[in-house]
């Protein structure tokens, strides 16, 4: 999936001439943590967040002082070193760089134009839709040898069984001989599909008490 | 007036995708005979379930489906079409007449609401109802027209109720959240087996409702293997706690039989204690909230011979006041009259031996567990009262 799919496109953004209480305006109302900084030709050229507004207010005991401060412009307290990702990125990618960076929204640019945003929030969104988990399903983990060809004679069974299968993962496991495939499946009745997988060799996690026969 | 309306028909049994099929209508026949066999149906509790109207079905579900139903059930659906709509699966099979079977259902549960809406019983139940997993547009999970949703919808047009609707079967009620996730004059409470691997997935305590609806639909999921008490300290407070928030003009009662430990399809530890505790607190919740004002309807429940006609039997007695009835043995001329047609031995007493099932021996982390859900699901609500 890529980024211009799931970006909002109606981004609210200001400029470094603006003040600081126009920014801190503008994330109350549209309750946004972080406010794009742009220049004449629409180009990011640097970022404002919440934390950035809130090291530039007074504290709460002294909340009543200092107000000139917030009519201080944006330029004297934007990042503009800012991490970006570009329309056509996949999404995967996106929410590495998030990771990497420990970042919770993201700049969408094209050749340095602002064309969106996008946040921790909607990449969350995302990947839960990526796994299937938003659909009716049963979920079925099996644990397969980490040799080539497990997921398709897996998948095959999922076939001869006639069960819609509406996402698949793989998983590492922790023991590196083996791999976890995780399946959603469109069922509410998988005792054949597992009985099946078990009768082909293949171990399936299931809910099962500690200590019990399966 | 009489006091309680059991909603029946043999036409009901005519809900049926197969003989293999694990949900299976004959639930009710068992139901209705093991209360006969008590004494404890008299002809005067008997309501005839009337069929519901396409405008009514349609209070609900897309017209688009309904004529799909209807094609499917004459043979005339495609198998492409009918993937399209959730029919013709392994779950929900097409079958002959199904839409007229389905539309039995549901307008068993609006006869339900009727009786007690105009009148004539103060509490309803129509144990061929409950098909929680029922879509808009979309056949899921056994379900076909969602009889719960359009019962309720059909309280909030036709007379104008708040409705709470409390879903104890052990899965997650997805079709009746979904179809008033954003209504603030509805209420859903589903107390549920975890997500985690069961059907629907869905049912997290984060599912809250949205925009005007925000609060106002409520999910405690529970682990696998949770026992009666844990689950029924969990029900017990948050029905009485949603109540008291939302105050509700009628209660709803989606009763599936689907938690017991004997049930093939799920990983909960309730015992038959379960079921005669729900509907006891329910029915508590009516009287103290709604004037009595309570319908209730049936749902999952896959171990037809040892679990649903007791369980569905002490809802009913409960209903009806006659609690003492389910005490001791089961009737011997029950056990006689299916002992040859069930493929595992009858159950002998009301109640289940203490052996049931071996001890669990997570338990205390389960029970901590569960109560962590239930006030992330609360947290809400308790918020507010504290205001």
């Amino acid at each position: 999936m890529l980024i211009e799919e799931i970006m909002h496109k109606d981004v609210a953004y200001l400029t470094a001439e603006n003040t600081i209480e126009q920014a801190m305006n503008v994330m109350h109302e549209r309750k946004i943590r972080h406010v794009p900084i742009v220049n004449d030709k629409h180009e990011l050229i640097a970022i404002v967040s919440d934390r950035d507004i809130r090291d530039a207010s007074p504290s709460i005991f002294h909340a009543d002082e200092h107000l000139e401060d917030l009519q201080k412009p944006l330029s004297s307290i934007m990042k503009t070193n800012v991490v970006t990702t570009g329309p056509l990125d996949f999404v995967e990618d996106a929410a590495s760089t998030l990771y990497e960076h420990d970042i919770s929204s993201l700049p969408v640019t094209e050749d340095d134009v602002l064309v969106g945003m996008i946040t921790e929030t909607d990449i969350l969104h995302t990947l839960v839709k990526l796994t299937g988990a938003h659909q009716p399903s049963s979920q079925i983990e099996i644990r397969v040898p980490n040799i080539s060809g497990q997921l398709a004679d897996v998948a095959a069974l999922f076939k001869a069984n006639n069960k819609n299968v509406t996402s698949v993962l793989v998983y590492p496991c922790e023991d590196p001989e083996y791999k976890i495939l995780v399946f959603r499946v469109q069922t509410m009745d998988p005792r054949r599909i597992i009985e099946t997988l078990e009768s082909s060799g293949y171990e399936v996690m299931w809910p099962r008490m500690p200590g019990m026969s399966p | 007036m009489r006091n309680h309306a059991f909603i029946y028909s043999e036409d009901m049994l005519k809900y049926k995708f197969s003989d293999d099929h694990p949900f299976n209508h004959l639930r009710l026949q068992l139901t209705k005979s093991l209360l006969e066999a008590e004494d404890a149906l008299q002809p005067d509790d008997f309501v005839t379930p009337r069929m519901a109207s396409d405008e009514e079905i349609a209070l609900v579900h897309d017209q688009a489906y309904i004529e799909a139903v209807k094609k499917a059930g004459r043979g005339e659906l495609s198998p492409g079409l009918a993937n399209n709509f959730g029919l013709g699966t392994e779950d929900t099979p097409m079958f002959h007449n199904m839409h007229e079977a389905a539309a039995l259902l549901v307008g068993g549960t609006l006869s339900a609401v009727d009786e007690v809406m105009e009148g004539r019983a103060t509490h309803a139940l129509n144990l061929g109802g409950g098909l929680h997993h029922g879509f808009r547009g979309k056949a899921s999970g056994f379900c076909i027209y969602n009889d719960s949703s359009i019962a309720i919808e059909y309280l909030r047009k036709v007379y104008g109720m708040r409705v709470l609707y409390i879903d104890t079967d052990a899965h997650h009620g997805d079709g009746v959240q979904w179809a008033f996730y954003e209504d603030p004059d509805v209420c859903t409470l589903s107390i549920h087996e975890t997500g985690r691997y069961l059907f629907p997935g869905t049912g997290a305590v984060n599912e809250k409702g949205n925009g005007q609806g925000f609060g106002f639909s409520i999910n405690v999921p529970v682990d696998a293997f949770t026992e009666d008490h844990s689950f029924l300290e969990v029900y017990e407070a948050a029905i009485w706690e949603v109540a008291e928030f939302f105050k509700p003009d009628i209660i709803l009662t989606q009763n599936g039989a689907d938690a017991h430990y004997y049930d093939p399809l799920t990983h909960l530890s309730a015992s038959i204690e379960f079921f005669r505790e729900v509907p006891r607190i329910a029915h508590e919740v009516a009287h103290d909230f709604c004037d009595g004002r309570w319908v209730a309807v049936g749902g999952g429940g896959y171990d037809h011979w040892r679990v649903v006609p007791r369980a569905w039997s002490l809802l009913w007695l409960e209903m009806s006041d006659q609690r003492h009835i389910a005490e001791g043995s089961l009737p011997e001329t029950w056990l006689e009259a299916w002992k040859d047609q069930s493929p595992i031995p009858l159950p002998t007493f009301w109640t289940d031996p203490a052996d049931l099932y071996p001890p669990i021996p997570r338990k205390p982390e389960i029970t901590e567990k569960n109560k962590k859900s239930l006030d992330k699901a609360l947290f809400h609500i308790r918020n507010e009262k504290n205001r």
